[in-house]
């Protein structure tokens, strides 16, 4: 029982909140703007040389920095917006969505060509885990992370429901046309929506790098169970894609518990095939998602 | 002077054009409605206000000011506001919130104009904090003319605004209409319930085929036995 909650559960719960941030990008970008933005796993990985770079350069603690490094790669998101998605606003999805492919592939040889391919460490050290009540064995970082991603999405809930940019994202989520008549800025609502899509990818990256390492890939190997997560809750809800990155993290390491038998129900070596059966089984099910959003 | 004026407009989606010469105007205080068989570009008309469509020929004009092709957003913020047939409200959004998203343009504090909202709609208080797509067809009328309402428009138009409710909600409607109208806001509306319609108009147009056809006091179209053969089933 204890295995299943150390070692599948807590894990399960922490990679969650990593989704769960990562997703919340993708069905605003998703609802706000109509595309499928391919390039929001590489906007990721930028966020997170760019933390690694200011805790080599510092030495600070990578959530220290990770506002800073959250504030650049939404800067550049923006950058990226103006130069090659605003002259497509009015074009077929399709063009937007092979843009963003562009834009990824961009980003990702940027990184490689400034940083470098090899491995790197986010933090140095191995930390002990706290041992509760003789069993629960739960890793500092891991209680970090959780907190965080709990802190940012009370952020996030709070701009969407009570400030006025944030009910115009809604807004126009639900339907960009009436958003237009009605006089909302449009193109204020989708700077925003970059800002905090962008910024919450560097933090979910940041947070993934804490536990993990730092390499030029992780952020595309997260873009599927991303995907995942925003059409399980239901494209263009934010809350939905909490709910699945949540679900979607926990499945995917609780696929690996011995269920029957001795042997791991799922070898750990297909957890990203979770994922997709679990995005493959929702679009033939229910293509809305639990939350009742957009579908394709 | 009128409040909005077209004069002799003319215009279409890209190469289809479906305005070839319309001309109305609506003066202060009154209730105008544009009816007209399907495809006559009753909607279209209203559309060209509202900087949809690109105009090719003709104005439009607002309290004396030329507006032809002015694009919606700044329609918006010198005071029409536009209630289209359809996804007329924002469906995953509260009713207050819709509320507050048709003062977007606003800079002031609209708090009272909220109120003076669910003066007008009394349904829409006791639902002000559920979503606008749950409510009844009708309730979901209030929240579009509320939330377009909220500006304190110089005039509203209105697109169907009874189309697909029940009689009952219908007369409602009208009613509505007429006391926003009351109020003192211009109204400029499509409808499809000709009768009614024209019931509580002060004026109506007639359009066929993008162009006049008929135009008079609404009792006067009602009363007209060719506009009654063609629009309002039978010479009653």
């Amino acid at each position: 029982m204890m295995e299943f909650v150390n070692f599948h559960l807590v894990p399960g719960v922490v990679l969650g909140c990593i989704y769960a941030l990562g997703a919340i990008g993708i069905t605003l970008t998703f609802g706000i703007l109509r595309f499928a933005n391919f390039s929001h796993g590489e906007i990721m990985t930028l966020g997170v040389y760019f933390a690694w770079t200011m805790v080599h350069l510092s030495g600070l603690h990578p959530l220290l920095v990770a506002p800073l490094a959250m504030a650049l790669t939404a800067l550049v998101a923006l950058g990226v917006d103006r130069a090659f998605y605003k002259p497509l606003r009015a074009a077929p999805t399709i063009m937007v969505v092979i843009a963003s492919f562009g834009v990824m592939l961009m980003v990702r040889s940027a990184i490689q060509f400034s940083w470098g391919v090899q491995l790197k460490g986010m933090v140095q050290g191995i930390q002990r885990p706290l041992i509760w009540f003789d069993a629960l064995r739960v890793s500092p970082k891991h209680l970090v992370i959780v907190a965080a991603a709990v802190v940012l999405v009370i952020v996030v809930h709070y701009l969407l429901s009570r400030t006025r940019t944030g009910k115009a994202m809604r807004a126009m989520s639900d339907s960009p046309e009436l958003a237009r008549l009605t006089g909302i800025d449009t193109e204020k609502v989708v700077r925003t929506t970059w800002i905090v899509g962008a910024g919450l990818a560097a933090a979910a990256g940041i947070l993934l790098a804490y536990d993990t390492h730092v390499e030029t890939t992780m952020g595309f190997k997260l873009l599927l169970p991303m995907f995942a997560a925003a059409i399980l809750g239901g494209l263009g809800k934010p809350y939905g894609a909490i709910l699945g990155g949540l679900v979607i993290g926990v499945a995917e390491e609780v696929s690996s518990y011995p269920w029957i038998g001795d042997a791991p129900l799922l070898n750990p070596g297909y957890k990203a095939g979770v994922a997709f059966a679990i995005m493959v089984g929702m679009l033939l099910w229910r293509p809305s998602g639990l939350f009742r959003g957009r579908v394709f | 002077m009128a409040v909005l004026a077209l004069d002799n407009v003319v215009g279409g989606y890209g190469d289809t054009q479906i305005l070839h010469g319309v001309s109305l105007h609506v003066e202060r205080g009154e209730i105008v409605v544009i009816i007209g068989p399907n495809g006559a570009g009753k909607t279209t008309a209203m559309k060209a206000v509202f900087g949809l469509l690109k105009l090719t020929g003709g104005s439009v004009t607002l309290d004396g000011q030329v507006i032809t092709n002015t694009p919606p957003q700044q329609v918006v913020r010198r005071g029409v506001c536009y209630v289209p047939q359809t996804s007329n409200v924002f469906p995953s959004l509260t009713v207050e919130e819709n509320l507050e998203m048709g003062a977007y343009v606003r800079e002031d504090d609209f708090r009272p104009r909220i109120d003076e909202i669910y003066e007008i709609f009394p349904p829409l208080f006791a639902k002000r904090r559920q979503p606008a797509g749950a409510l009844s067809g009708g309730q979901r009328q209030m929240v579009a003319m509320g939330k377009a309402m909220m500006l304190e428009p110089k005039i509203l138009l209105l697109d169907e605004p009874t189309a697909g409710l029940s009689p009952k909600f219908r007369g409602e409607i009208f009613s509505i209409i007429g006391a926003v109208n009351d109020a003192g806001t211009p109204v400029l509306m499509v409808e499809q319930n000709a009768r009614q319609a024209l019931g509580v108009a002060d004026r109506g147009y007639v359009l066929v085929d993008g162009k006049n056809k008929f135009e008079g006091a609404g009792r006067e179209l009602l009363n007209d036995r060719e506009v009654a053969e063609m629009f309002l089933g039978g010479g009653s």
